[in-house]
């Protein structure tokens, strides 16, 4: 009877995205407004705006609370840009099954474009007013950065992918390795990038840093943590969209067998470039959000091991499920500076409290079990552990 | 651009260039093994040299050499490094073989799984000998000068080192002796069977796993030797050191064509010579961006490399 019983239960029992579909518009459209409202209203988290009212409970999950806490709102604004690169990296590793390893180098080159046609101390922003007879206060304005970003780590995603995106994947992999990495050595070495020594002053929203800044100021962090998060809004509206496209559907065929989809009349190339493309753009508007919030960028911080975290980010969370990569970054983000915070890290010597310090040997020791125990990630996309489940049974002969 | 500091030394720069090409030769070895048996780029490579660099390290440090000892201890310090360094990179191979890529063959994954799993593997190395040595600076570690660099034959304006002719030999005594044993014996013929079809080798009666367990140790025990060879040449380590030698003996062996273990040496004495060669004729910080525009130009225009890709040999 128990046997019985429970094969009824478990017909009854139906997963999260079943019981989501089945909701009426109205109702998830109210879900989903809930959501963004309550996003808008986390740094506030703890609090009931405009009195002195406190919820029990949630101000816990903060990270200023206990002692040598980090500020929320730095917090929050971070988990948003890394959101941001994983949705970005998410189109280029989750959908179209391409592993870039130099996503930093976009990051990079949307910071620096940022940073050296919006900086009033850049030699670029410097070199165009002597030669082009501009005012002697002259930088691009923010606005038009972002689309100077935009367009430049696009057509910089193109040249790299053009030459590479013909060959198998794992060369792929290499080659961005060695892309992220060139990126960072230029910015080094020439003297147009600033050198080692970087670049300060890049502008935001509101011009210039400067603490006269009405919203955008370095001390308070809350008006960047809602830009990036309208960034984001926008970016998951559409890939979204892209997703569900014949775009979108070319590029699980791609990543599913690229023969079968090349034998279906796609074309392999140019949608990998697109995604290549496309990925790379969300990558250069997280970077100029960076630069912008940081108002000071150096080589250094462009390094190798960022683009590594970022793959993390998106394997470990779910590729090819938006929920999922973002899901990966926010835990990847906000979990060290947590435990920080909670003092959870004090038995360790002193040198190993700092989250930099562990963090990315965890994460990739992280990979590496999620990869053999749960290769589909923690939020999977149905279809591709489907995918997965179904190549482990055509195992081959003395495996 | 320099030229006459190129043309007016050529000899001397092309000899510097296949003393640096040999390293990269043996760590290139590696990739290629694993490619030409498995189709898949073992990113972790890179750090299985790094461990033997360290090991090296320890062994010198551990029995107290001293600096620049008398030349029967010395040659007695870079045998047993090398031993000890063929020993500690080829566990490291097999360790990562068994731990890591073995469960995800038995799945059959994708090898966008590999991979990652591969960077997963790479970035933990790196950060265990990273965080847990040397005090965890990460800074270079220095070890004891085990020769004195000095001038053993000059022929023609030509100054060949004893350290660049140790390098040398040592390089191509190990590429003879993998060539043979790939080519010769019972178990290089598993290899190649294994390379060619695995799952015909398997109804053959070779024992794939075993093979595979082969090469990955044979890969380490190369790079164990480009361990102690850079470390009796550069005399430091440092942690994230797997990162360019990788890098340069990756694209040494697509350079030679991957999976030949002849286009790995090709390829990696080719890599040092075209590099020193440009080192000379530009400033000298632009080197590792270097070998990675050869990897792409390579890719571009001869993906199957210079002597094209073959283990196995017959595959038509």
């Amino acid at each position: 009877m128990t046997a019985n019983e429970n094969t009824v239960t478990k017909k009854k029992k139906r997963s999260f995205a079943d019981r989501w579909n089945g909701l009426p518009g109205w109702s998830r459209f109210f879900w989903i407004m809930g959501g963004v409202i309550f996003l808008f209203y986390l740094p506030e988290l703890g609090n009931i705006p405009g009195t002195n009212l406190e919820i029990p409970g949630l101000g816990f999950l903060r990270t200023d609370v206990g002692v040598g806490g980090s500020d929320w709102d730095s917090i929050l604004f971070r988990c948003a840009v890394f959101v941001l690169i994983a949705l970005g990296l998410n189109v280029v590793v989750g959908l179209a099954g391409l592993l870039d390893l130099g996503y930093v180098g976009f990051f990079a080159i949307g910071a620096y474009s940022v940073a050296l046609f919006g900086s009033q101390q850049s030699p670029v922003v410097k070199l165009l007013r002597a030669n082009f007879d501009l005012a002697p206060d002259w930088a691009l304005a923010w606005s038009w950065c972002i689309l100077l970003a935009i367009v430049l780590t696009m057509f910089s995603g193109v040249l790299l992918g053009w030459p590479t995106l013909r060959l198998r994947g794992d060369y792929l992999a290499i080659v961005t390795l060695g892309f992220g990495e060139i990126i960072r050595i230029i910015a080094r070495n020439s003297t147009i990038t600033g050198g080692p020594d970087g670049i300060t002053a890049i502008p935001g929203p509101e011009g210039a840093p400067n603490a006269q800044n009405k919203y955008f100021s370095i001390l308070d962090q809350k008006w960047w943590y809602w830009l990036a998060l309208v960034a984001v809004l926008v970016v998951i509206l559409a890939v979204r969209r892209l997703e569900n496209s014949r775009v979108g559907r070319s590029w699980l065929a791609i990543r599913e067998d690229e023969d079968a989809a090349a034998v279906m009349g796609v074309h392999g190339f140019k949608f990998k470039l697109w995604a290549f493309a496309i990925g790379a753009a969300i990558g250069g508007l997280s970077g100029l959000l960076f630069a912008s919030q940081q108002a000071f960028i150096d080589p250094s911080q462009f390094n190798v091991n960022l683009s590594i975290l970022f793959v993390a980010m998106v394997v470990v969370g779910g590729a090819g499920n938006m929920a999922g990569a973002a899901l990966g970054a926010i835990l990847l983000t906000y979990l060290p500076e947590r435990l920080r915070s909670l003092g959870a890290l004090e038995f360790l010597p002193e040198r190993f409290q700092d989250p930099a310090e562990f963090r990315y040997l965890l994460f990739g020791l992280a990979m590496v079990v999620v990869m053999i125990l749960r290769p589909q990630g923690l939020l999977p996309s149905k279809r591709r552990a489907r995918e997965l489940k179904d190549r482990a049974q055509e195992v081959p002969v003395n495996g | 651009m320099n030229f006459d500091a190129l043309f007016d030394h050529i000899g001397q720069h092309t000899v510097d260039g296949l003393a640096k090409g040999a390293i990269y030769a043996l760590v290139a070895l590696g990739y290629t093994l694993v490619y030409g048996v498995l189709r898949l780029i073992n990113f972790a490579h890179s750090e299985v040299f790094m461990v033997g660099t360290f090991a090296v390290m320890w062994t010198w440090i551990g029995i107290g050499a001293g600096n620049t000892p008398s030349i029967g201890i010395a040659i007695l310090l870079l045998v047993l490094g090398g031993l000890v360094g063929a020993a500690a990179s080829g566990g490291t191979a097999v360790l990562v073989e068994l731990v890591a890529y073995r469960h995800l063959r038995r799945k059959n994954a994708p090898s966008l799984v590999f991979l990652i799993t591969a960077i997963g593997v790479s970035l933990s190395l790196t950060e265990i000998f990273g965080i847990f040595t040397g005090n965890g600076e990460r800074k270079i570690q220095g070890m004891p000068t085990i020769l004195n660099q000095s001038i053993a034959i000059d022929f023609l304006g030509v100054e060949i080192t004893n350290l660049q002719l140790i390098v040398l030999a040592a390089a191509f005594l190990m590429m003879i002796g993998l060539d043979q044993f790939i080519n010769k014996t019972r178990y290089g013929r598993g290899v190649r069977a294994v390379a060619q079809n695995p799952d015909t080798a398997a109804l053959m009666g070779v024992n794939k796993d075993r093979v595979i367990v082969l090469i990955f140790a044979l890969g380490g025990l190369m790079a164990g030797v480009a361990a102690v060879l850079w470390n009796m040449r550069y005399g430091f380590t440092r942690f994230d050191i797997g990162f360019v030698i990788g890098l340069k003996a990756f694209t040494a062996a697509v350079l030679g064509g991957i999976g030949n273990l002849r286009g790995a040496l090709v390829g990696g004495l080719l890599l040092g010579v075209i590099e020193v060669y440009f080192a000379t004729l530009t400033a000298s910080k632009w080197e590792d961006v270097f070998a990675f525009i050869v990897l792409v130009v390579v890719l571009m225009f001869r993906p199957t490399g210079l002597l094209g890709e073959s283990l196995g040999r017959a595959r038509a």
